[in-house]
């Protein structure tokens, strides 16, 4: 499994542009987080200060800095999309499976990678939020702050699973450009099928089986932080009650996903002739 | 004798296209093979199946002993398909240290082969920058790396000037005379006649010949005849029952031979007949020669 890791780790990081690439999906959106903690002071009309408005508490602070981080997961999918496209432009996939990898080898490689950077990123997004809100909370008790945590595990498997994603259409288009390309159809048919099941049915059995959805699924997993910040505002308006919660069916729904995406990879691989 | 590679029956299809058809050979240790045939017989697939990058539609095919799979198999031979490949964005060292990740091979065999091919200086550059010679010989130290059990070529001098030509001939001779046991694709005919042993003869994905260069047909040779008086040379070649053929152009008269005849005893022949030979030259088809009558047979 190391040798899987460092054979791509190498390709990657010897790699000027992926190393850029990996280089703002990960600091990127630290370094935003970072700066709006800090007190801003806009052409001395007011100060900004975001931490003053609650959201740097616990336990909301995992679920908006999740919700944000995630956001920039879109410079890593590049870098796995062109993973992919590299070694079909170099020809170099054929070249490692002559110099004696597997095909099996060759996509767990890959997703040991993914694995890899999905696991740093949940652990520098781990560490960041714990400094931001361990300094701007007004609760700093430890069950408090373990709550919530469960945004974390269901960062780490949205970036996973959008990774395998990303890997499967690389595998399938050859091409990073196509790949991108088949990133961007899917998201529109799976609204063009929300549409028409709205349409045929009502919105709510769209909605459900939109839920089960790949690019939906993934995004279900950490909701948009924002109406639940303007609820803490106003606890007395329970009529808008709105479910952000991370559930353990959801992330079921993606690592079905995840796993059936590494499965359809390796299986194109196996039959393909290179 | 050890067995290095045994095809049974290979068959692949792409489509309605028949690229091998039913395909068998073996391959021994220490010979030097030679896979014939003009473009598109099916070389490059026969290869690609046996290297595990083409699916094969039927038949069987077993590296070394067959108990082992074909991954761990191609851990222990060395190959080059066609052209080059490697990321251009590492140099030749680094890219060296991920085939013996790859292959389980210890980095310090990098400097050893590059000093093979000649690149020792350059192992610094980036693979990018690298002239198509260079890159080929790049590829043959990689193919190298794990000290294979057979080297396998494909089209090895494609696309090179003279002199990476002979380079790349050279280093190949090199690594024959070590004992290592070499498969060499190629439709360049006297590139395969300069380094092989053995022969297999493909065409449209059928195997015409397998076996020894020299033995390809069976042919005693021929003489190529220039005299003084040329229509009674002719009528003695026709009525002598050593000869089969005999083909007269205005300078030149060919002789084929139909029984082995040694060059002074066919002199000494003439000159008791009073024919005085002004050219007297005794050789056997090239391989160029064996390979077009060979094709244009079947």
């Amino acid at each position: 499994m190391l040798r899987l890791l460092s054979l791509e780790l190498q390709k990657l990081l010897l790699n000027r542009t992926s190393k850029i690439l990996i280089f703002i999906s990960f600091i990127l959106p630290f370094f935003v987080i970072l700066l709006s903690s800090l007190k801003i002071n806009v052409f001395g009309f007011f100060t900004l200060e975001l931490g003053e408005l609650g959201v740097f508490n616990f336990p909301i602070i995992w679920h908006l800095t999740t919700f944000f981080a995630s956001q920039f997961k879109f410079f890593f999918a590049i870098v796995v999309v062109s993973m992919i496209g590299n070694e079909y432009s170099n020809k170099t996939i054929k070249q490692n499976l002559i110099d004696g990898l597997s095909k099996k080898e060759f996509i767990l490689s890959k997703f040991y990678t993914i694995v890899f950077f999905s696991l740093i990123s949940t652990v520098l997004i781990c560490l960041i939020s714990l400094c931001i809100g361990l300094y701007y909370s007004s609760y700093t008790e430890f069950s408090i702050v373990l709550k919530g945590t469960e945004f974390l595990v269901a960062y780490f498997v949205k970036l996973m699973g959008f990774f395998s994603l990303c890997l499967f259409f690389g595998m399938l288009a050859k091409r990073s450009a196509f790949a991108l390309a088949f990133l961007f159809i899917l998201f529109i048919i799976e609204w063009i099928v929300f549409g028409l099941l709205a349409w045929q049915f009502n919105a709510n059995v769209a909605e459900k089986t939109q839920n089960f959805f790949p690019l939906k699924s993934m995004y279900k997993l950490i909701d948009q932080p924002f109406q639940r910040i303007a609820m803490s505002k106003f606890p007395d308006k329970s009529n808008l009650v709105y479910d952000y919660a991370a559930h353990g069916y959801e992330m079921i729904i993606v690592l079905c996903w995840t796993g059936l995406f590494i499965f359809l990879s390796y299986r194109l691989l196996k039959k393909r002739d290179l | 004798m050890n067995s290095i590679l045994t095809i049974n029956n290979l068959t692949k299809k792409f489509g309605y296209l028949t690229a091998v058809k039913d395909l068998s050979f073996t391959i021994n240790k220490g010979n030097v093979y030679g896979i014939l045939g003009p473009n598109g017989s099916g070389k490059s697939t026969t290869l690609g199946i046996v290297l595990n990058v083409v699916n094969k539609t039927s038949g069987s095919f077993k590296w070394f002993d067959g108990n082992v799979s074909t991954h761990d198999a191609l851990k222990k031979v060395g190959a080059i398909i066609e052209r080059p490949n490697f990321y251009p964005y590492m140099t030749a060292t680094q890219n060296l240290k991920l085939v013996c990740k790859i292959k389980g091979v210890d980095y310090a065999k990098i400097d050893e082969k590059l000093e093979i091919v000649g690149l020792l200086d350059r192992k610094d550059s980036t693979f990018k920058t690298y002239s198509l010679g260079m890159k080929q010989r790049l590829a043959i130290a990689s193919a190298l790396l794990n000290d294979p059990e057979i080297l396998i070529l494909d089209e090895p001098t494609n696309g090179l000037d003279p002199q990476g030509i002979h380079q790349i001939r050279e280093i190949i001779k090199q690594i024959a005379t070590k004992g290592t046991t070499i498969l060499l694709a190629s439709h360049l005919l006297d590139e395969v006649e300069k380094v092989c042993s053995h022969v297999i003869v493909l065409r449209k994905g059928v195997k015409l010949y397998s076996g020894r260069v020299d033995e390809m047909i069976s042919s005693h040779g021929f003489f190529e005849l220039k005299s003084n008086q040329n229509e009674k040379l002719i009528e003695l070649l026709h009525n002598h029952p050593s000869f089969d053929k005999v083909v007269v152009t205005p300078d030149l008269i060919t002789a084929f031979l139909k029984e082995p005849m040694k060059s002074e005893d066919f002199n000494s022949f003439l000159f008791d007949k009073n024919i005085i030979l002004t050219h007297l030259v005794q050789r056997k088809e090239s391989l160029e020669e064996q390979f077009l009558q060979l094709t244009d047979n079947q």
